[in-house]
């Protein structure tokens, strides 16, 4: 059940019933019935939507994905105050608990909503939904979704997102990749975080490139550092290539 | 623990797929699990048992079907078992590949009474 509105799996106004079912009778009076159903079609159908809201709109949607503190909110304070007035933003936060996130980035001036996933370790396409829903989405614009601070769960679920953009920091393990394959099997954009700090770890950014592109040869990779700003160029670069504005 | 929203998935899909078929309970699920698809065996046996409680699954026999990761290589065509996403082309050493199976996460068939 939806805990946004309390709908239900079998009356929800934006489920659909594909009917795939070929019911036939078994000698023993019981009934086969063949599904051939993929367990996340729900939450596939549900982004699928979100997707088209954003295209129809041309608002580029990230999903930003990365263990608990690689800086994904500090990157996003960093961005929106340098980019403002160049990109309009918006963004979602996702946490299991508090609005501790959401008061960092309204304290840029952006537009901001807060999802608590309470017990739930990933943010879904119903969730989403229910967010944008309340946002007023201006078009032409950047809307950020930080996900819920895990490298392992929101791998498998799609919300909709143009690009997903996993994030690592030079304070994590450089085999982060070769640990949590699927995130980085299922990311466009890897962004190696608080290089500033390299001189003080064991972190090979090398090492750590070549196990991501193992897993993920087509994936970008951008070195940066908030606090140093080393590299946010080449990332404002990257996110202004992606929004499509009108001419 | 993403598994639990998979199993509640499962009852969801399920529940449905019964419904539609007059069923009050199921007697028998058959399950696809990809060995590529993300899924923690283990968490998905506890998140099953808490799942299914007073579901129309709650005392449904479960068949589940592993299926083995499969992929092809995109610069030599080789066809070959993939065990981890990061493993190579056993011909050319490449990385870029096409996953031909075992990312499978579906409910295949149900029997109901």
């Amino acid at each position: 059940m939806c805990a946004t509105c309390g709908c239900g799996p079998t009356d929800h106004h934006h489920s659909h019933d594909h009917g795939h079912s070929l019911g036939n009778e078994q000698n023993t009076g019981k009934k086969i019935v063949t599904v051939e159903q993929d367990i996340l079609q729900e939450n596939n159908l549900l982004a699928q939507r979100n997707r088209g809201f954003f295209e129809g709109r041309n608002i580029l949607s990230l999903n930003l994905v990365s263990s608990p503190g690689s800086g994904k909110t500090t990157l996003l304070e960093r961005t929106l105050t340098d980019l403002k007035g160049q990109l309009e933003f918006a963004v979602i936060e996702g946490d299991q608990q508090t609005a501790n996130d959401a008061d960092r980035i309204n304290a840029t001036g952006t537009k901001v909503t807060q999802i608590n996933t309470g017990k739930g370790c990933h943010l879904d396409a119903h969730m989403v939904l229910h967010a944008v829903q309340g946002m007023k989405l201006k078009p032409d614009s950047v809307l950020f979704i930080e996900n819920v601070g895990n490298l392992v769960c929101p791998a498998m679920f799609d919300l909709g997102e143009s690009e997903r953009v996993v994030v690592i920091s030079v304070t994590e393990g450089d085999d982060k990749p070769l640990k949590y394959p699927d995130m980085f099997h299922s990311s466009t954009l890897c962004i190696i975080n608080k290089i500033d700090l390299l001189p003080y770890v064991n972190f090979k950014v090398e090492k750590a490139k070549e196990y991501a592109r193992k897993i993920n040869p087509n994936l970008e990779i951008i070195e940066l550092s908030c606090t140093s700003g080393a590299g946010l160029e080449t990332w404002y670069d990257w996110l202004k290539s992606k929004v499509l504005l009108p001419v | 623990m993403h598994e639990l929203s998979i199993v509640m998935g499962i009852v969801d899909l399920a529940t449905k797929q019964a419904l539609a078929n007059g069923a009050i309970h199921i007697e028998e699920i058959e399950l696809e699990i990809g060995c590529l698809s993300g899924i923690e065996m283990d968490s998905f046996e506890f998140a099953w048992k808490q799942g299914i409680r007073n579901s129309m699954l709650e005392h449904a026999v479960r068949h589940i079907h592993r299926t083995a990761g499969k992929a092809l290589c995109v610069d030599c065509d080789t066809v070959f078992p993939l065990q981890q996403l990061f493993d190579s082309c056993p011909n050319c050493n490449g990385h870029l590949l096409s996953i031909i199976s075992g990312k499978e996460l579906k409910v295949k068939s149900l029997v109901l009474p």
